[in-house]
């Protein structure tokens, strides 16, 4: 067993021989963060009293999710056959909507820890991260977390990895992150199975950043991992996709606490502080190098972060519009993906059109800025970005339903996904089904071990923004997991489904859907609205329609009472203050033309019931 | 009035009122408010000041009441004269409960007369009792009249007896003609209380009740929505799924019918749940507190205006007869009401009345929506042509949605 290091590798004079740079791939609630603090410990970086749950993951709302949004890296010592390694932990974000960032943590690495819940077996989302993993030709480590459980099935999820990744179940490794079990062994394959980075000393130098945070004291701090040559403070590098040029003000590593070092060599991991206050500055996949002697060709792999889905984000008290268009421009420097423009709806005010990577970014961003700016927001229901090719062959991308062109439509194409899930065998029916009703097209299915079936869709990216991963976890009683990328594009027949009440279009509930499925849509939406706004003083229809072609209509009746029977003396504080308090509540209403509609429906409407549930249970 | 008191500033100890209360007072009517906080059953959905009577001891018991209100009476006499307020004769006095027969009728005339020694009373002044059906005799009634009562207001609510039951109205439906006769033989002036909109009744019940009670030939009407508040049995009963809920349609229905088959029989409205004979039998103590006059409220409770400023006693009869005890103000709380906020209660008040509300004493925002609560027939055309604000039969219904559009925000 291998002793706590006695002396650490010095950063920037580290032999790449040396150092062992891995991740960690696991689905959410594996285990991985509580794995990480217990390497974190036991190689001495933190000391058992400073430790906190979950200590890479920095933002309340990470720990409180328990999943980590941004990736960070750690160096670590390890003590292996009297030899000091450096080993560089590389903390990737563990959801969907970050593939892209995934994929980059990925190219950082040698190998990954494939970190999987001995209770739970492999996850879509893990699978597909460890496929990323096997086509960067990453070592394998295959580990099975919280052995200590006792509905642990190690021999069972022991047999499925080694299938998946080639190899014998005696190989895979059991531990527990919870006691520390099995934690030691694992630092020590580390060291044995991975290789050691290489990469040319004397060449230009290049290296890749697979992160970068903004941080208030010190502007955005840049993750990197050098792939060649050697980054100095105080030279003056270059990004090398947008050519921008920076000085270098500090470099160092995470240990786990910044500690500037003299340079970062071959296969080292570190971070790089240039006083730049916007992340996108900064891009995770873009190659950095010294200007002085500047790289011909930049490391394989960049790509621009393509927003995928939009929400109309509105302030509920107009008066904040300002506080929430600073909020956007801060979070934007800590994050490259979030795109945003300003956009007004005639029902909701003020508010932007904000682009995400996915449901998740969405929820996560829209939950920091009612937390950390004190906002109460309204968002809309989210959609993709459709291409709209008018009969005079004009082209129009829509990504908000109001900006929808009344003209005559040639063809409407929508966004494509190929989705990857998993799932027990006994559920397959119920997720064919699912997938059939959201327009989805077969593509083919596989039996990971005796019952677990992996059953790959493509299907329209509009069809699984809205409630589809809910609904397929109650079909599959939470075991189901999904995993999906872009696919492309395909035509479809889409309209637009108007609501309108007494006569007058509200923007706010206006959707793009498929033709079959505009019907049930307006019926949905009017019976909700129905249920929604309070009576008012004149019967109020309400409307659904494509064009002028109504579809389905619901009415409110016009209310009859609104007076309170008795008033005597005693009564006439508390009549007033029912007053003052029915004047109150009219302030919160918005107009739509003359109908009163309260800012709660439009939260309701706006909202599945599944994420209502969710908020409830908060 | 309603068992829980609201939040206002504290009372002093002494009573004493702010100046403001004095400001113009020799212009306002007076009038005496005493609440009797017994009753032999409590209501399912009363949620009144009141208490049964074994409830209570001390002071506070039904014996000792009498001269406990007395005590209030004289500390009364005391504030209003301390305070600057001129010396004013009674034009209204007013018993309410609680049961207030349920207390012998010598206690309310002792009670009455104290009043009318210690203020003196006006010539014609209205003296009104709440009574149940169940505890008067023609002899009570001989004597309510002697000690200068002059109407008395029946708690008949329905002639239906399903309907009473859920009330938990004790009195059998064939009492009431009987004791409205003794009360005309008495030489009382007549009023019946009905409330409308109990679970369970049904249209037809409400129309059998109203003209039940018009057979009677009644001087005024009172007809009140059924309100479920908060805390009492009934309010339990529905949220159990007991009893069904209210259903505000059911009560708009039922309040057209009231107001057709009232005014059919002769009455005419003049507030929107009451209607009188004549004019002159309005009923004039309800009216000065819809017209912001000054009135003293005795008892556990009650309530008080004077000159902008409410107060309301404290609500438990032993806490209040042991502050009279020692000399102490029993006032739990007060509000002194500001310009803006009088104006308020004055539109408030004065839209549910027949006489209706100037429209010069609205605000411009105020006065701009009166051509709009026309087009909406909410408000009377004429009245307002000639510059009053009156409310439609539709525009009752809705008077407090009227009220939200013409105050000011």
């Amino acid at each position: 067993m291998s002793p706590m290091a006695r002396t650490a590798p010095v950063p920037a004079a580290t032999d790449p021989a040396i150092i062992r740079n891995f991740c960690i791939i696991a689905h959410i609630d594996h285990g991985k963060s509580t794995l990480a603090d217990r390497m974190l410990q036991y190689t001495g970086v933190v000391q058992s009293r400073d430790m906190k749950a979950q200590y890479l993951d920095r933002m309340d709302i990470e720990r409180e999710r328990g999943i980590t949004i941004k990736s960070q890296a750690v160096r670590m010592p390890w003590e292996r056959d009297g030899v000091s390694y450096a080993l560089n932990m590389i903390d990737t974000p563990g959801h969907v909507d970050f593939t892209y960032e995934v994929s980059r943590s990925l190219a950082a690495c040698e190998g990954a820890v494939l970190l999987v819940d001995a209770a739970q077996g492999i996850e879509a989302q893990t699978l597909a991260n460890l496929y990323l993993a096997m086509e960067n030709n990453l070592t394998i480590i295959p580990v099975l977390n919280k052995i200590d459980l006792p509905a642990a099935q190690p021999e069972k999820y022991a047999a499925e990895l080694a299938s998946l990744i080639g190899g014998d179940p005696e190989d895979v490794l059991r531990v527990s992150g919870k006691t520390g079990a099995g934690v030691e062994a694992l630092l020590d394959k580390i060291v044995h199975d991975l290789p050691a980075p290489q990469g040319d000393p004397n060449a230009p130098a290049r290296a890749m950043i697979f992160d970068s945070v903004y941080d208030t004291y010190r502007g955005v701090v840049t993750y990197v991992r050098v792939v060649d040559g050697m980054l100095h403070p105080r030279e003056r590098i270059q990004m090398m996709s947008t050519r921008a040029t920076h000085e270098l003000l500090e470099i160092g590593v995470s240990s786990p606490e910044p500690t500037p070092s003299k340079g970062l060599g071959v296969g080292e991991v570190g971070y790089l502080i240039t006083g730049v206050k916007d992340v996108r500055q900064s891009k995770v996949g873009d190659t950095v190098t010294n200007l002085a002697k500047p790289a011909s060709e930049s490391l394989p792999g960049y790509a621009d972060a393509k927003p995928m889905v939009f929400s109309g984000l509105y302030p509920l008290d107009g008066a904040d519009y300002p506080v929430l268009r600073d909020a956007l421009e801060k979070l934007m420097l800590n994050d490259a993906a979030l795109v945003y423009e300003p956009e007004t709806s005639a029902a909701l005010g003020f508010g932007f059109r904000v682009g995400f990577l996915g449901l998740l970014h969405l929820e996560i961003t829209r939950e920091r800025l009612e937390r950390e700016y004190n906002l109460a927001l309204i968002s809309t229901a989210p959609n993709v970005e459709y291409e709209v090719t008018l009969e005079d062959k004009k082209v129009v991308q829509v990504t908000n339903p109001s900006e929808y062109p009344t003209g005559k439509v040639a063809e409407v194409r929508e966004p494509m996904v190929s989705a990857t899930i998993l799932a027990p065998n006994e559920f397959v029916g119920a997720i064919m089904e699912l997938c059939q009703s959201r327009r989805g097209v077969l593509g083919g299915m596989d039996y990971l071990s005796e019952d677990r079936v992996e059953i790959r869709y493509r299907l329209p990216l509009a069809e699984i923004v809205f409630d589809f991963f809910d609904i397929l976890k109650s079909k599959t009683r939470g075991y189901g997991s999904l995993d999906w990328k872009a696919d492309g594009e395909q035509a479809a027949d889409l309209v637009k489904v108007d609501i309108m009440l007494q006569g007058e279009q509200v923007d706010a509930f206006s959707a793009i859907t498929h033709r079959d499925k505009a019907y049930a849509y307006g019926v949905m939406m009017t019976g909700k609205l129905r249920e929604l706004i309070p009576r008012q003083q004149f019967e109020v229809p309400i409307q659904a329609a494509i064009g002028s072609r109504i579809i389905a209509r619901e009415s409110i009746r016009a209310i009859r009472k609104d007076v309170l029977a008795k008033c005597y003396g005693g009564d006439i504080t508390r009549k007033r203050k029912l007053l003052e308090k029915q004047k109150e509540g009219k302030k919160r209403m918005k107009m739509v033309g003359t109908v009163e509609v309260p800012q709660e429906a439009f939260i309701a409407a706006l909202t599945t019931d599944e994420s209502k549930d969710k908020a409830k249970k908060k | 009035m309603p068992s829980v008191l609201p939040l206002g500033d504290p009372a002093p100890s002494d009573g004493l009122l702010p100046a403001q209360a004095a400001a113009g007072a020799a212009d306002r009517a007076f009038g005496l408010y005493v609440h009797i906080p017994f009753c032999a059953v409590r209501c399912g959905y009363c949620d009144f000041n009141t208490y049964t009577a074994t409830e209570l001891g001390g002071g506070a018991s039904q014996d000792a009441y009498a001269g406990t209100a007395v005590s209030e009476v004289d500390l009364a006499a005391r504030v209003l004269t301390a305070s600057g307020l001129p010396d004013r004769p009674l034009s209204t006095v007013f018993f309410g409960g609680g049961t207030p027969t349920l207390l012998p009728a010598e206690d309310l005339a002792l009670i009455l007369r104290a009043a009318i020694s210690t203020w003196g009373i006006e010539d014609g002044a209205e003296v009104t009792t709440e009574a149940n059906p169940d505890s008067v005799t023609p002899e009570s009634l001989a004597v309510l009249k002697a000690a200068g009562f002059t109407r008395v207001s029946f708690g008949m609510q329905s002639a239906v007896p399903h309907v009473l039951k859920v009330l938990d109205r004790t009195h059998s439906p064939a009492r009431v003609p009987q004791v409205v006769r003794w009360a005309r033989e008495a030489g009382l002036a007549v009023s019946l209380d009905l409330i409308y909109g109990t679970p369970g009744e049904s249209l037809d019940d409400w129309r059998l009740s109203l003209e039940t009670a018009l057979s009677y030939e009644p001087d005024h009407i009172s007809a009140y929505a059924l309100i479920v508040e908060d805390g009492t049995k009934l309010a339990a009963q529905i949220r159990r799924g007991q009893v069904p809920g209210i259903d505000d349609d059911d009560h708009a229905a039922k309040y057209e019918l009231a107001d057709q088959l009232i005014t059919a029989a002769g009455l005419g409205w003049y507030e929107v749940s009451n209607w009188a004979r004549t004019p002159e039998q309005a009923c004039r103590h309800n009216l000065a507190y819809w017209r912001g006059d000054d009135w003293w409220g005795i008892g556990p409770g009650a309530h008080s205006h004077v000159g902008g400023v409410r107060w309301w006693n404290v609500k438990h009869p032993t806490a209040y007869a042991g502050r009279l005890g020692q000399g102490v103000s029993p006032a739990a709380g007060r509000e002194t009401l500001d310009a803006e906020t009088r104006n308020v209660e004055r539109v408030m008040l004065a839209a549910r009345l027949s006489g209706g509300l100037r429209i010069d004493s609205l605000g411009d925002a105020g006065r701009r929506q009166v051509a709009g609560l026309i087009a909406d027939s909410l408000v009377e055309p004429t009245a307002a042509f000639r510059g009053t604000l009156v409310l439609t039969l539709k525009g009752r219904l809705l008077a407090d949605a009227v009220v939200r559009r013409i105050l000011p925000d």
